[in-house]
């Protein structure tokens, strides 16, 4: 890899034969973006597990009324860690692998423009994930819910050291999350293959460019409030303390200045994955790519400015709610245009409905489903009602899990044969698909009932005789091992099928952007030679000469 | 506890006027949501049923669509039309259901304690804990504060929830429309016991409610059973008096526990989590951290004769 030397590559086509990844020391050392992108899936994979086993463990404790799986303790700090975990060490690493990986394979780069900033990325992620980890045998994980309101959070109320454990180690992770955002867009602004113009890079690129504005400009606000409540822990200062004229508001506001970009974070790249798989298995041009990339900016310009739809609780008067509440609603409108566009890419299609695609598809409601539920907390009314109960449980994990993790599987069913050389099982793809929908739905669609019927979130457990609630929460709790199981075979497949795949060879989904024109896997510097680029689909333009952006049809 | 006698708990129960308004925007809103989700399933399957590759397909590739403007536009302009329309509503629902407080005087401030509440009625002179009356029919507004951490108060079927943040006053207006006990959890997680940190409310009969504001206001008479009196002086030795308080009783006046002066008068301890008789007092004063773990009241070091005492005192406050 080194400048100056020539290598004629022999052929290989399966990830375990490629002659630079011998060794576990060449991953550990490596600065090549596809191995820090397989690192950080695998670590997101392995946290997963970490984190769906907390989920079920809180499945469990809520199966019954008044029952005592676990204490009150541990049941906080489980769901504290279940949400840190699924948000900062799932979520985070699942979408910059993606983005590490695919995309310089996708603008017909080299690599990332900093592979040392890149490999520093991750390696500052695990850290920190596992300093996070190690709370548990200090003397107590953090117990303050993933968003950690003070003064709970403050060491009046919460004095093992869980809680500094917290702070430091998602200090340390947003470290790494900024290097790897700047990263991604110094890299997408200069390193595109030539005639490759902003208008023609792959809308997973698109969404990638946000996402890194969206990292490098909310995260700082995390990491201010983080220090902040540190101080406050362990120097005394009184930043978070309205005895003494502090704040908890404070917190609120940079917490969310930062969490509300967060979510959209965490969705873009399940975007941009849905806005590759759909179109390829349709056999057609994504309708009004322009368009998309457009909503996409305003999407992102939005997210900075409707962070109080978190507060909407707090008492903050008319005029400073009513403003978030306009742009709360505005922003579902470039996000329908998403759904829409989806929609329309495959009317008059020619469908082929892999695994991917059948992901895709459950996306596109669950992520519909969950969109609307947010459009009702925009409704401040309604969120006044609604917010803190368990229709917020339900919300965000048909956001979240519903819209970004079956996205991010169905990118995984789609791009495994470029990463590892093998296709997936589509047999094994299919029973983990409909375990899926049914499990995920299963666990979660009930909990917008009880959301209705008062059960707040975040409760150890709750009193016999709520109507409904004991009923419900046993009916969510035994999907919820359906939805494990299926992860658990998801993950299976992955194993199985890099041993037992078939060979996929450099395109096997016949799809059009650059990324499949390198070998499968990619080696050394990824393409031989990349050629102009002279519309958002090079491969078809290859393939047929021209048309690569489709026919005007007014 | 199982309480038997509360009204039903849902968001869709509309105890109060404010409710009402809530929940015809809310059923507005649930119908545009669920009508979207129709048509985006139905498209959906539409579209599976339409274009699936045929079997004998020739394998060329369908036409290559680049966008439709017309299309384009009105699924932007329609959506923007629909949020325009909540977005109104939202205003208008807003200033209906919470109007500018300015500087009235709140009738109830309710204050969050890690994890039961208290209840003053500054206009009535009555501080009270964990079961509180409002007379139905009457706009009250409402102050919250916190003692401590964050807490939400949320009675259900009274439709709103508020903060209740330290250092930043919250009000709310509650228009009960019903008699009825309804209930209520602190939604906002507050540590160790959020989960039963229960909210009972009674909408009463204003004549009702008089006669317990009355009863809140009188001052209980001194204890004359013998076990009572022995478990005065227990109570008062003991140190339930560092955190509690009993009008009438001087040496009883610590405000870091719940208000015991009419503590016979509730029908439940521990926000909710025990009835109120001699038998769960005493194991509550025992052991509380049985009923309510990790709760701010310790486990006192007491004979069964000392808290058959003490609980005979305390449910001699009338
Ligand atoms: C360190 C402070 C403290 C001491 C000492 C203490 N308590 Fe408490 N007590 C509390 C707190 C705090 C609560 C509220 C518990 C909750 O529901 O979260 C409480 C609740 C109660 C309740 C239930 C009140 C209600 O409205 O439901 C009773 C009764 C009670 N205490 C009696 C006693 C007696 C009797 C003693 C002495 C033997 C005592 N307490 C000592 C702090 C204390
Ligand atoms: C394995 C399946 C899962 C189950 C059974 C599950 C279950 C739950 C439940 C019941 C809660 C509410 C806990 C409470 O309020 O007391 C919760 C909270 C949460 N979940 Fe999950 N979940 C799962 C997967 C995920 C995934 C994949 C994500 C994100 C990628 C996620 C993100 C969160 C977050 C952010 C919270 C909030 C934690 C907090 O309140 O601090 N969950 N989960
Ligand atoms: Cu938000
Ligand atoms: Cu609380």
């Amino acid at each position: 890899m080194t400048g100056g030397t020539i290598h004629t590559h022999k052929p290989v086509n399966w990830l375990a034969e490629v002659p630079e990844y011998q060794g576990i020391l060449s991953w550990l050392t490596s600065i090549d973006h596809k191995q820090l992108g397989i690192l950080y899936i695998l670590s997101a994979f392995g946290f997963l597990v970490v984190g769906a086993l907390m989920g079920l463990t809180i499945r469990l404790q809520l199966m019954f009324p008044m029952s005592h799986v676990v204490s009150q303790e541990v049941y906080n700090q489980i769901f504290t860690m279940h949400g840190t975990t699924m948000v900062f060490f799932v979520g985070m690493p699942l979408l910059f692998g993606f983005a590490v990986y695919l995309t310089p394979l996708m603008i017909g780069a080299r690599d990332m423009a900093f592979p040392r900033l890149n490999s520093f990325g991750y390696w500052v992620y695990l850290f920190g994930a596992i300093m996070l980890f190690f709370s548990f045998l200090s003397g107590g994980a953090p117990a303050a819910g993933w968003f950690a309101y003070p003064p709970l959070s403050e060491k009046g109320y919460l004095f093992n050291n869980g809680q500094n454990y917290w702070a430091l180690s998602l200090f340390v992770t947003g470290i790494g999350s900024v290097a790897t955002g700047v990263n991604l867009i110094v890299t997408i602004l200069t390193m595109r293959a030539p005639g490759m113009t902003l208008k023609r890079v792959p809308l997973f690129v698109w969404m990638i460019l946000m996402d890194g504005f969206l990292v490098v400009f909310s995260l700082p606000a995390l990491n201010a409030a983080l220090v902040m409540i540190l101080f406050d822990r362990t120097l005394n200062t009184k930043f978070f303390d309205a005895t003494v004229g502090g704040s908890p508001l404070l917190w609120q506001h940079f917490f969310w200045f930062f969490g509300h970009p967060e979510v959209y974070i965490l969705i873009l790249p399940g975007w941009g994955a849905i806005s590759e798989v759909i179109p390829v298995f349709s056999r057609k041009l994504l309708f009004g790519a322009g368009v998309m990339a457009a909503s996409t900016v305003a999407i992102t310009f939005l997210s900075f400015g409707v962070w109080v739809h978190h507060m909407f609780a707090a008492g903050l008067g008319f005029a400073p709610l009513y403003i978030f509440a306009v742009t709360s609603l505005l922003i579902a409108v470039p996000t329908g245009i998403k759904v829409w566009s989806w929609l329309a890419t495959m009317w008059g299609g020619k469908l082929r409905f892999t695994v991917a695609m059948l992901h895709a598809m459950a996306f596109l409601i669950q992520f519909t489903i969950g969109g609307l539920s947010g459009v009702a907390f925009a409704v401040i009314p309604l969120d006044w009602q609604l917010t803190d109960s368990y229709f917020v449980v339900a919300h965000f994990h048909y956001v979240l899990v519903g819209g970004m993790l079956f996205s991010l599987i169905s990118g995984v069913y789609y791009w495994y044969p470029k990463v590892t050389g093998r296709m997936m099982s589509e047999t094994l793809g299919k029973w983990q698909f409909w375990l899926m929908v049914f499990g995920f739905n299963g666990t979660f669609f009930v909990m917008h009932i009880l959301g209705v019927l008062g059960m707040p979130r975040r409760v150890w457990t709750y009193p016999l005789g709520m109507p409904g609630w004991a009923e419900l929460n046993f009916f969510s709790s035994c999907w919820s091992f359906v939805l494990v199981a299926s992860m658990l075979l998801f993950l299976y497949n992955l194993v199985w099928s890099f041993y037992h795949g078939k060979i996929a060879g450099p395109n096997p989904w016949n799809a059009w952007t650059l990324e499949w024109l390198a070998d499968s896997p990619p080696i050394g510097e990824n393409f031989e030679r990349v050629p102009v680029v002279r519309s958002r689909r090079p491969l078809w333009d290859l393939q047929f000469g021209s048309g690569g952006d489709g026919e005007h049809h007014a | 506890m199982d309480i038997k006698n509360a009204d039903f708990t849902s968001i869709f129960n509309v105890a109060s006027l404010q409710n009402r308004h809530l929940v015809d925007l809310h059923w507005f809103t649930l119908a545009i949501c669920v009508l979207i989700a129709f048509v985006v399933t139905g498209l959906l399957i539409a579209v599976i049923a339409k274009f699936r590759t045929p079997e004998n397909d020739d394998g060329s590739e369908p036409r290559q669509i680049q966008g439709n403007i017309r299309l384009e536009i009105i699924w932007t302009a329609i959506p923007l039309l629909i949020v325009t329309v909540l977005g109104v509503l939202t205003a208008i629902v807003m200033l209906v259901v919470n109007p500018p407080v300015g500087n009235k005087q709140p009738d109830v401030v309710v204050i969050g304690h890690q994890w039961w509440w208290e209840y003053r009625y500054p206009k009535l002179g009555v501080t009270t804990a964990n079961e509180f009356y409002l007379p139905v029919g009457k706009n009250t507004l409402f102050e919250f504060r916190s003692a401590d951490v964050v807490h939400s108060f949320w009675v259900i079927a009274f439709g709103q929830k508020m903060d209740a943040i330290p250092g930043h006053p919250t009000n709310m207006w509650v228009h009960p429309i019903k008699t009825g006990k309804f209930l209520g959890t602190c939604s906002e997680y507050c540590g160790a016991q959020h989960g039963l940190m229960r909210i009972i409310a009674n909408v009463v009969p204003q004549e009702e409610f008089d006669t317990w504001i009355e009863k809140q206001r009188a001052v209980p008479e001194q204890p004359t059973d013998p076990a009572a009196v022995r478990g005065k002086e227990l109570f008062n030795s003991a140190t339930c008096v560092e955190c509690h308080r009993v009008a009438g009783n001087e040496d009883a006046q610590a405000l870091i526990g719940p208000d015991l002066t009419h503590i016979a008068q509730r029908e439940t301890l521990g926000t909710g989590v025990l009835a109120n008789n001699t038998e769960n007092l005493k194991k509550w004063m025992q052991n509380p951290q049985t009923f309510k773990p990790g709760v701010n009241m310790p486990k006192m070091r007491l004979t069964d004769e000392e808290a058959q005492d003490i609980a005979v005192y305390l449910e001699s406050l009338k």
